[in-house]
């Protein structure tokens, strides 16, 4: 019989994130037939924009690191049992600490610049993340909606920000750009391969982070801490934990990494803050969290998925000039859809499949157990 | 500050308040019955665009309203499947569906129209338009209420009075027939219901079909008659408004009114303070105004005046024991 069976863990995290991701591609790609391009052909132009150059590895590269940032975000939050949609506005906010810093420092050297960015970035960004932490465990406000009106709250504040406190005179909604001397390097002026992409020391900074969340989460007490809080709060309460505390220190790391978005974006490559300078990366993290099953390898691979999308789809609209590079939104929204909520979907047939295929040996072995 | 004074302020902030009012009401319908909505914003966006791509290409802006209707209930449908039948997390749905509309709309919109995501300007004829309410023109020559009569209460749109009407025919539905019963019940205690030999399933997709419907109209409303096209994300923000006023309202529909219009009247006042100089305090930055329901928001969530308790099983998927 075809019993359904419990999947085992590769097909779990490997085979239905992939099985996501290509039902979104092709939903994507018939989209594209629908206004009558070739789908074959634009997904080719997507993967090569993607991959096919340094340049475009460089993009690529670039913006996956913006992603594992505000994906780990989203992740650390869940593992303990909170929902942080607000890694846009915490970005947002984040860029304000690290651009001060910058401006602050950017007379000695870049190092300096670098670090003080981060330090900044990480700050503002853990404080905007821990005041609806410390409200969801205070006041019991639910965080989804508190961290959504927070990331409008965060839009208000940095427009008036840019507009009328730290604004460049002169120019419309953004500050000075950093000297010549304070600018973090790019990838590029050591790597000729990379042509003048994007990509820069920050990748490092999301392999460290990437490693950082692992060894937090499965090799440290507090890590131990929020993962018990998150499973089950009751065993967290009884074991002495006080969730207070845990909410807002989960809260604060997840917005502190959220926050580093600003030192890859805002201070090495735009080398200002502009308004609205976190463009959705902040709500894409969250797709990234849940592809990667909140887990750092998962979370790299899918940054780098959604990374490739991005740059691909810029690529895409100058290829092929008839495709809308909004479809690169559309398989992003699919990709949410199928792997965050319609996750049941695949389950139940997997489960029958993995039933089929095993309960044949099983059933040998139980004969053999019989006989003997 | 005089009466003529007032009357347009009062007369913009109906404007503003109606699209938040119809999703704020949306939302009530939706997540009353246990299913939270945070793609309010993305419902109202794409039933926007279906509303102008329709009137635009058949010219009659009615086909356009039914449209808009369509595309909402469709998302909202995928919503249901998405959170009734495969129990999945409700919040990324929504999530999901703001993206989907976000793109889908330009993409649609661009390979129709060829004009960067934007729908062709709709004519007057094309365009939901002001109705006069009878014997305007009379009546305002009447003092005081003459002017109120003819400038702010006639003159609007039919989605206007749509709207207004929503909000007892809501109240009244959710309190005095057998569904609004059942609906507020499935919202706190769906197993009840079910012990009771009530369908869930069947309740939350009635009230999300419901949802649907009123965010299609708040969105052809944007597009059709406020607006007269559609344009790449459009709405803006104004579902999330919507969601803090459905907060603010703590889920009941005449505090949903009072909330759209108070937000209404801040968004109003926003564009009209720009520049004034109040005594002690100076210049107000239009962006404290802007961020003014949000923090109002929060700091109802948080207790600080009054509560905001959600229905009790709201974002839970209902498992029916086997």
């Amino acid at each position: 019989m075809s019993a359904r069976q419990p999947l085992p863990s590769w097909a779990l995290n490997v085979l239905m994130p992939a099985m996501n991701v290509l039902l979104a591609l092709i939903v994507g790609g018939l989209a594209v037939a629908m206004i009558g391009e070739n789908p074959i052909q634009a997904m080719q132009v997507l993967a090569y924009g993607a991959f096919g150059s340094g340049y475009g590895l460089g993009f690529t590269l670039h913006y996956a690191t913006s992603l594992t940032f505000t994906g780990l975000a989203v992740a650390v939050a869940f593992h303990s049992g909170l929902f942080n949609i607000g890694g846009e506005g915490q970005a947002y906010v984040a860029g304000l600490g690290a651009i001060m810093m910058a401006l602050w420092l950017d007379h000695t050297h870049w190092v300096f610049v670098l670090v003080g960015a981060t330090v900044g970035a990480m700050t503002l960004g853990a404080l905007w993340a821990a005041i609806p932490g410390y409200l969801q465990a205070k006041r019991g406000s639910h965080i989804v909606i508190t961290t959504i009106m927070f990331n409008f709250i965060a839009s208000a504040l940095m427009s008036y920000m840019l507009a009328q406190v730290i604004t460049n005179p002169g120019s419309n909604a953004e500050t000075r750009t950093i000297a010549e001397t304070g600018r973090i390097p790019l990838l590029s002026e050591y790597f000729e391969f990379f042509k003048h992409s994007p990509v820069n020391i920050m990748l490092f900074f999301g392999v460290v982070a990437l490693i950082g969340v692992y060894i937090l989460l499965w090799r440290t007490k507090l890590g131990f801490k929020i993962r018990t809080l998150g499973q089950n709060p009751e065993a967290a309460r009884y074991a002495g934990i006080s969730a207070v505390s845990i909410i807002v220190i989960a809260m604060a790391i997840s917005g502190a990494l959220a926050g580093m978005m600003a030192v890859n974006e805002a201070v090495s490559v735009q080398k200002r803050l502009v308004v609205g300078y976190v463009q959705g990366f902040g709500f894409i993290g969250i797709a990234v969290a849940f592809m990667g099953r909140a887990h750092p390898v998962g979370i790299v691979l899918a940054a780098i998925l959604f990374g490739a999308l991005y740059q691909g789809g810029s690529e895409l609209a100058f290829v092929m000039p008839a495709v809308p590079s909004e479809l690169v939104v559309v398989i992003q929204a699919l990709v949410i859809l199928f792997s965050g909520a319609m996750d049941e979907m695949f389950k139940p047939v997997l489960e029958r499949v993995f039933g089929a295929f095993r309960s044949k040996p099983q059933a040998d072995k139980a004969a053999e157990i019989e006989e003997a | 500050m005089g009466i003529e004074d007032i009357i347009p302020l009062l007369n913009s902030s109906v404007r503003f308040a109606v699209p938040l009012l119809l999703a704020c009401l949306a939302g009530l319908y939706s997540e009353r019955s246990g299913i939270v909505d945070i793609g309010l914003e993305g419902k109202m966006l794409g039933a926007a665009f279906a509303a102008a791509a329709v009137a635009a290409l058949s010219g009659n802006v009615w086909y356009g309203m039914l449209a808009a209707i369509f595309v909402s209930v469709c998302m909202s449908m995928i919503h249901a499947i998405a959170s009734i039948n495969l129990r999945g997390n409700q919040v990324i749905s929504g999530v999901a569906l703001n993206f989907l509309a976000l793109g889908g709309t330009v993409f649609i919109g661009h390979s129709i129209f060829k004009r960067g995501g934007t729908t062709p300007n709709l004519s007057k004829d094309e365009r939901i338009g002001p109705i006069d309410l009878p014997f305007a023109a009379e009546i305002g020559q009447v003092p005081v209420i003459g002017p109120i009569y003819e400038q702010l209460i006639s003159g609007h749109s039919i989605i206007v009075y749509f709207a207004f009407a929503a909000v007892p025919i809501t109240a009244w539905v959710l309190m005095k027939t057998r569904f609004g019963l059942r609906l507020r019940a499935v919202g706190e205690n769906p197993k009840a219901l079910d012990t009771a030999g009530i369908s869930v399933f069947l309740l939350r997709y009635q009230a999300l079909i419901i949802t649907g419907v009123l965010c299609g109209v708040a969105g052809a409303y944007l597009s059709t008659s406020q607006g007269a096209n559609f344009s790449e994300n459009m709405t803006a923000g104004r579902g999330f408004i919507a969601l803090a006023a459905l907060i603010f309202a703590k889920w009941k529909p005449w505090n949903a009114l009072w909330t759209c219009l108070l937000f209404g009247v801040l968004s109003a006042a926003q564009i009209r303070l720009q520049g004034v100089e109040f005594p002690l305090i100076g210049e107000v930055p239009v962006q404290f105004i802007q961020a003014l329901p949000y923090v109002l928001t929060v700091v109802l969530l948080a207790g600080f005046i009054g509560r905001a308790v959600p229905p009790k099983a709201v974002g839970q998927p209902y498992v029916k024991e086997r």
